[in-house]
């Protein structure tokens, strides 16, 4: 019952400023038009501090750091 | 054996499967029984075909003996799935709405017609909506009345007055009824609806009910926690209340005696393109697609490959048409399911490269514009065909793998299902047309590429 982290980009608040990418690129790339894909799997407890900075430096903040219950 | 019915001006044939059935009479038409050959079927001889609604006689389903989950219960046991799209079971949705009407402070629930119909090839809402209303509207009100609704909202395409105004007939034929037990308590509202392919979608309608633009929305929260006003809001086709207004009068073993295991009872398609005879049918869940053409006098030429579910559907190979029957799970293997109900048969004489181009730029046009990979990865998957299909483009070479990889690009990188459905569509279409793509990225385009479109409905 630990809680599980997700990223999660709101695609319509994204203006494809690439801080995300900066901030985290272990887990966040860019397409080619600089809109960032993220792969949906849980994160690494020891990249949460970075997921949630990257999650703050984002301008539009369309980068979420979800929290949810592992079922 | 099959069963046609030609309609003046909708153009409605009933389509029943080929092998008898092992339990008594095929059991079709259904949704489309009494369909009348212009205008739309009074309410005195809707309530003469089908009974009166439940509540109102106590006959059956009432909401006196079994209260107001029994629709919820009986709709679950039917295994009923929605037919917008997107198949997702309807008693699920029912009681979602129920429970969050229950467990928040969202207040009383909401219940929304989806009537917007924004697929250009489907006209099977709008004909029920059009010949056939009281069927819709008895879903939607015992809907209102399972999940404890007062309001009734119904989103139409305001390019269609005609459905608009059948619509509004049929509920001033209610008022005067009277007799009617629903109309009194549930208020029944039009509203219109823009024209165009992503209003239709779930958000985007409730956030336009809600008097915002009709476009989608980030979710969560989802429209059964918080829609229309704030409120919870069921949101259902016109399609599926309409086969609820028949599982309640006549109960789910009478539903599940046609269809699948998995998808049972019967269901309207929208066949369309090189047809003899285009319009709309109902067909038994997992009856032959073959059967089907077979009802509509079979194809004008040799099929090359049908468009199953929409527009944002996906291709089959014309070779496959044997094999190939009318359930999610048949068709599975095929990577491809029946969607909205369009059947689309392109024949062997189109150039489906440059059906894809003008597909394609059509579907990029419709981008709600505010996801960035939507609106540049449409944009480009249009541009990779429209370079195959133009004499003197700049580079065709790799377009095949271009379109792979711009497929998976767009997939799920939206904030509503539309890049995903361009990528189902894009998928498919690179393995069933890989030699006229191949053709086309050594030679150009080809003699067909200027024959008219056998795709309806991609003007702007």
């Amino acid at each position: 019952m630990s809680p599980v982290h997700r990223l999660r980009v709101n695609p319509i608040a994204c203006e494809a400023h690439g801080m995300c990418h900066e901030l985290l690129p272990e887990r966040i790339s860019l397409d080619e038009w600089g809109y960032p894909i993220l792969d949906g799997a849980p994160l690494d407890p020891a990249l949460l501090a970075h997921a949630r900075r990257a999650a703050a430096a984002c301008p539009t903040f369309a980068l979420l750091v979800e929290q949810r219950r592992r079922d | 054996m099959s069963v046609r019915q030609p309609l003046a001006d909708s153009r409605v044939y009933l389509a029943e499967r080929s092998t008898p059935r092992e339990r008594g009479e095929p059991g079709l038409p259904r949704l489309l029984s009494g369909i009348p050959a212009s205008g739309a079927l009074p309410l005195g001889e809707h309530l003469a075909l089908h009974g009166p609604l439940p509540a109102s006689h106590g006959r059956g389903w009432t909401r006196a003996r079994r209260g107001d989950g029994a629709l919820i219960e009986e709709v679950e046991r039917a295994g009923l799935l929605g037919r917008g799209g997107g198949a997702f079971p309807t008693a699920a949705k029912l009681r979602a709405v129920a429970g969050a009407a229950r467990s928040t402070l969202g207040g009383r629930p909401i219940v929304v017609v989806n009537a917007a119909e924004g697929e250009p090839v489907s006209a099977k809402d709008r004909t029920l909506l059009r010949s056939l209303p009281h069927l819709p509207l008895d879903g939607a009100l015992l809907a209102a009345r399972a999940v404890g609704a007062r309001e009734v909202l119904v989103g139409v395409c305001e390019s269609r007055p005609e459905v608009r105004e059948a619509l509004a007939s049929a509920l001033a034929e209610r008022r005067a009824h009277g007799a009617d037990a629903l109309a009194g308590t549930i208020d029944v509202q039009l509203h219109p609806v823009p024209h165009r392919y992503v209003a239709g979608q779930e958000s985007a309608l409730v956030n336009h009910l809600s008097g915002g633009p009709a476009l989608p929305t980030f979710t969560p929260p989802r429209p059964f926690e918080r829609g229309v006003r704030g409120r919870p809001t069921l949101v259902c086709n016109v399609e599926t209340l309409a086969h609820c207004a028949l599982i309640a009068r006549h109960g789910a073993e009478w539903f599940c005696e046609l269809g699948t295991d998995e998808q049972p009872g019967s269901a309207l398609v929208t066949l369309a393109g090189a047809v003899v005879h285009p319009g709309v049918y109902e067909i038994e869940h997992g009856s032959s697609l073959g059967a089907l053409l077979d009802a509509a006098d079979g194809p004008t030429a040799e099929v090359r490959a049908v468009l199953l579910g929409g527009y944002s559907g996906a291709w089959v190979d014309g070779s496959w048409l044997p094999q190939l029957a009318l359930s999610d799970r048949q068709l599975q293997p095929y990577g491809a399911s029946l969607g909205a109900g369009v059947v689309l048969v392109l024949s062997t004489r189109a150039c489906p490269v440059a059906e894809l181009a003008r597909l394609t730029r059509w579907l990029a046009s419709q981008s709600a514009r505010q996801c960035g990979p939507c609106v540049f990865g449409l944009d480009a998957i249009a541009t990779v065909f429209e370079q195959l299909v133009l004499p003197l483009a700049l580079d065709r070479r790799g377009a095949e793998r271009r379109l792979r990889t711009l497929a998976a690009t767009v997939d799920r990188r939206g904030a509503c299902g539309h890049p995903d459905g361009v990528a189902r569509l894009v998928a498919s279409a690179v393995e069933v047309f890989a030699d006229e793509l191949a053709q086309h990225a050594r030679r150009g385009p080809c003699a067909a590429c200027s024959r008219p479109s056998e795709l309806p409905g991609l003007a702007r």
